[in-house]
Formats: C-alpha cells, structure tokens, sequence
C-alpha cells in the first residue's frame, strides 16, 4: 500500500488537530493543578496521624489506583450527569475525571516526596514556634516539591499520554482530531502514524527535558 | 436515583427476558455469560501480553547493561520508543496501521495484534525496571564473574540475573497488575473484553451501574489475584538473610 500525506496541509491540521492539540492540553495543565493540590492536600491528610483523615484519604487513593482509568472515565461520564440531573459535555466531564483521578496518583508522589524531608525539620519548625500549618507551608511542602519535581513531571507525561483515553467517550483531543481528518480525507493509517509521531515528539522532548532537570537537581543537593 | 436492579444480570442478550437460574441455554446467552466471557478475554489479553512484556522488557532491559555500546543503543530506543507513545495510539498503530502496510499480518487476528500492543508497551517498562535491577547490584559481583573465566552471558544466568530478578519483583508485580488496567483500552479495537462489554451493556441495558459495578469489582479481583500470585513467586524464590528476602 502507498502512503501518501499530500492531504495533511496546513489547513487540514488548523482545521481538525488544533482544537483537538488544544483540548489535550488544557486537560493536561488542569489535570495537573488541580491534581497536584488535591493531591497534596490526601497527602497531608495520609501523613496527619488522625485516623477519621487517614482512613478516608488511604481509601480514595487506592480505590482511584485500583480501577482502569477507562473505567473511571465511563463511570464519571455516567454518574455526574444522575447527580447533577443535567446532561454533561464529555469535554467536562474528562476535566473532572482526570483531576480527581491523577490527584489519587500525585498524592502518592507527594506523600513520598514529604516522607523525604528529614523530620529534623519538621521540629525545628516547631521549635521556632511555627503552627502545624506554617511548619508545613514554609518548611516542608518547598522542599518536598523540590526533591520530587522530576517524578511529578513524569506523571504528567503519563497524563498527557493517558488524556488520549478520552476516546471512550467521544471527547474531542488531539487523537480525536487525527482520526476525524483521516475520516475525511479517508486516509486513516496517515493519520495514525502522524498521529503517533506528534505524541513521540511532544513526550519524548517533555522527558528529555525532565531528565536535564532531574540532573540540575541532583548535582545542586 | 434509581433503584437497583441486579435482575439485569439473568437477561438474554436478544430479547431482553429474564432466564431462570440466570445462564443462557441452547445458544441464547445472558449478560451474566457475556460478562463472565468478557472476563476470559480481559484475562487472557492481559496474562499473554505479560507474557511478552516480560520476554521482551528482560531482553532490553539486560541489552541496556551490557558493554556494547551498539546493544545499549538498541536497548535505549525500543524504550524510548515504546514508552512515548501513548497505549491507545500504539494499539491503533497495530491494528489499523500495521497490516495495511505489511500485507502479511492482515490475516493475523485483532486479538494477537492487541497481545503483541500491549505487550511491547509494557516491555518498556519491565526493560526500565530490569535495568535498576541489574544496575542495583554491586559491581564487583560481575567482575567477579569475569574474572572467574565465566562468559559474559555465563555471568548474567549465574550471577547477576539471579539476584537481579529477585530485586525486580516488587516493581514487577505492580507492572503486572497495571497490565490487568491496561488491557481495557482493547475496547477501541473492538476485543469482547470487560470494558467493551461494560460499554455495550449500558448502552443496550441502561443499567449502566450494575453493570459498571460488577465489571470494576471484576478488575479488582483480577489485580488482586496476580497481587497475590506474585506474593506467592516472591515468597519461594527469596533468598534467607538478604533485604526483602528472609524475614
């Protein structure tokens, strides 16, 4: 079979990947945010020593990890609609499900990333007569983010790779775009390939760039 | 919301009437046999493609820590080739992409294609951790191995794969477990495995969480049997007296 990529022109990716492109984007940064907040926050609530926050946290972040994302993509896009009693776009309904989901794997980054600090310096933010809150604020949460930027970077990797999944039901991504123009122009296995291509660059330069950054780190500690 | 509804378990597939006793005869199957054979597809999806995950990730991982610079080169771009590529795309890649440009594979069925996608994508990383693996031992141990008159190959059966596989088993197990998860994206290219049926299910039945219940408890019972099989390798493979080994 001949491949012939004539039809992929300038036009044809503005009119079909771009929105697509933008879409697996905006995910990815608001999966990340907002996974990385409530992330640390299950952390905290994981490493407090109160059982009533332990419990809870402990069984969110291991059911969230037992379950296949697509699994959890279908049942978010069937339940929110029931409890919100209005119909929800798959584009929002995949916002939601990807920050509640990676928060679940971020606060296991997190939690490592705090046990990491010494607990020495935990004391001596009480010793200087810092709250619980300020302790965790100015002392341990800077370091702890520090030490684990590299691992916090490749999970976003992995969630850009994961946003394809979105497939399942119907969102419009970067993927999702390929395939619509290879519909069109009915040349799906250009379509794929390019499309494999694209997300070989975009993740492969993200994680060269994290490992420049993981050497800068580890020569300055 | 709704009341329950677990009778949608025993209804034929065609009709939509309840079956007694809940198992299709002479032909006519339930939900409950779809389900239960979509298991069988999740299962067999996964444990094949572990399979060659785990032939395939040792072989890179062990070619990224030999000598040759060529081998470790070879080792390097399979990994970063296959772990840059999102598992959706690479599934695609295999099923739409593949036996269009090479005629011969047109003939091999989706469910092969589907083993081989996801098991490269996990050789990825089992050849990541089998190389820390290697990596975590001291050096003086394949020294010591050459220096015996023990060949290179000599030295990886009887030295350092050994130890090194016995270090990998943690991280292994959990890449095993990920495979179960990981095999549901089969959905896309039309395998009859849980997802698909999960899909299918909701949308012919709108009993969607029965049925989104039943298949996730499915997934968990699946994770956690590899969990505990793995359990049981690591407990009589480990060595008295080392870390993680004798307790």
């Amino acid at each position: 079979m001949n491949l012939d990529f004539a039809f992929l022109t300038w036009e044809t990716l503005v009119g079909f990947v771009a929105k697509g492109l933008v879409f697996s984007i905006q995910l990815t940064l608001v999966a990340m945010i907002g996974g990385i907040v409530l992330g640390t926050v299950l952390a905290l609530m994981r490493l407090s020593g109160k059982k009533w926050l332990e419990l809870p946290a402990a069984a969110y972040v291991n059911l969230l990890r037992s379950v296949p994302l697509v699994m959890v993509i279908l049942w978010f896009f069937l339940l929110i609609p029931l409890l919100t009693g209005r119909p929800m776009g798959a584009e929002l309904s995949a916002i939601i499900t990807f920050t509640v989901f990676e928060a679940a794997y971020y606060s296991e980054i997190m939690r490592a990333g705090i046990q990491s600090v010494p607990r020495g310096q935990v004391h001596a933010g009480y010793a200087m007569g810092m709250t619980y809150a300020q302790t965790m604020q100015l002392v341990v949460l800077p370091q702890a983010f520090r030490n684990m930027l590299p691992v916090l970077l490749t999970q976003t990797i992995i969630l850009f790779q994961d946003t394809s999944l979105v497939y399942a039901i119907g969102a419009y991504d970067l993927l999702k775009g390929f395939e619509v123009a290879g519909k069109n122009f009915n040349r799906p296995v250009e379509t794929y390939l390019v499309a494999a291509v694209v997300y070989f660059v975009i993740c492969f330069s993200l994680s060269m760039l994290v490992r420049r950054l993981q050497k800068k780190i580890a020569i300055i500690r | 919301m709704a009341t329950w509804d677990w009778q949608v378990f025993c209804k034929n597939t065609i009709d939509g009437e309840v079956v007694p006793r809940c198992f299709g005869s002479g032909g006519d199957i339930t939900y409950l046999d779809w389900m239960l054979s979509a298991w069988g597809w999740t299962l067999s999806v996964a444990l094949l493609a572990l399979l060659v995950a785990l032939g395939v990730g040792s072989l890179m991982g062990i070619l990224r820590t030999t000598p040759s610079k060529g081998l470790v080169a070879l080792g390097n771009a399979w990994t970063e080739l296959f772990r840059n590529i999102p598992l959706l795309v690479q599934i695609f890649l295999w099923y739409h992409v593949l036996p269009a440009l090479l005629p011969a594979l047109k003939s091999v069925p989706p469910f092969i294609l589907v083993v081989l996608g996801l098991g490269f994508f996990t050789s990825a990383r089992i050849a990541e951790q089998v190389k820390a693996g290697i990596e975590s031992l001291p050096r003086g141990q394949r020294y010591a191995g050459l220096a015996l008159g023990l060949t290179l190959p000599q030295t990886y059966r009887y030295v350092l794969l050994p130890r090194a596989f016995r270090v990998v088993i943690p991280p292994l197990t959990s890449e095993s477990m990920n495979i179960i998860k990981n095999s549901s994206v089969a959905f896309a290219v039309s395998i009859a495995e849980l997802t698909q049926f999960a899909m299918q299910a909701q949308e012919e039945t709108s009993r969607g969480i029965e049925i989104y219940l039943a298949v996730t408890g499915l997934y968990f019972v699946s994770a956690f049997l590899i969990n505990r099989i793995a359990h049981f390798i690591e407990q009589r493979v480990q060595v008295p007296g080392m870390i993680g080994g004798g307790k």
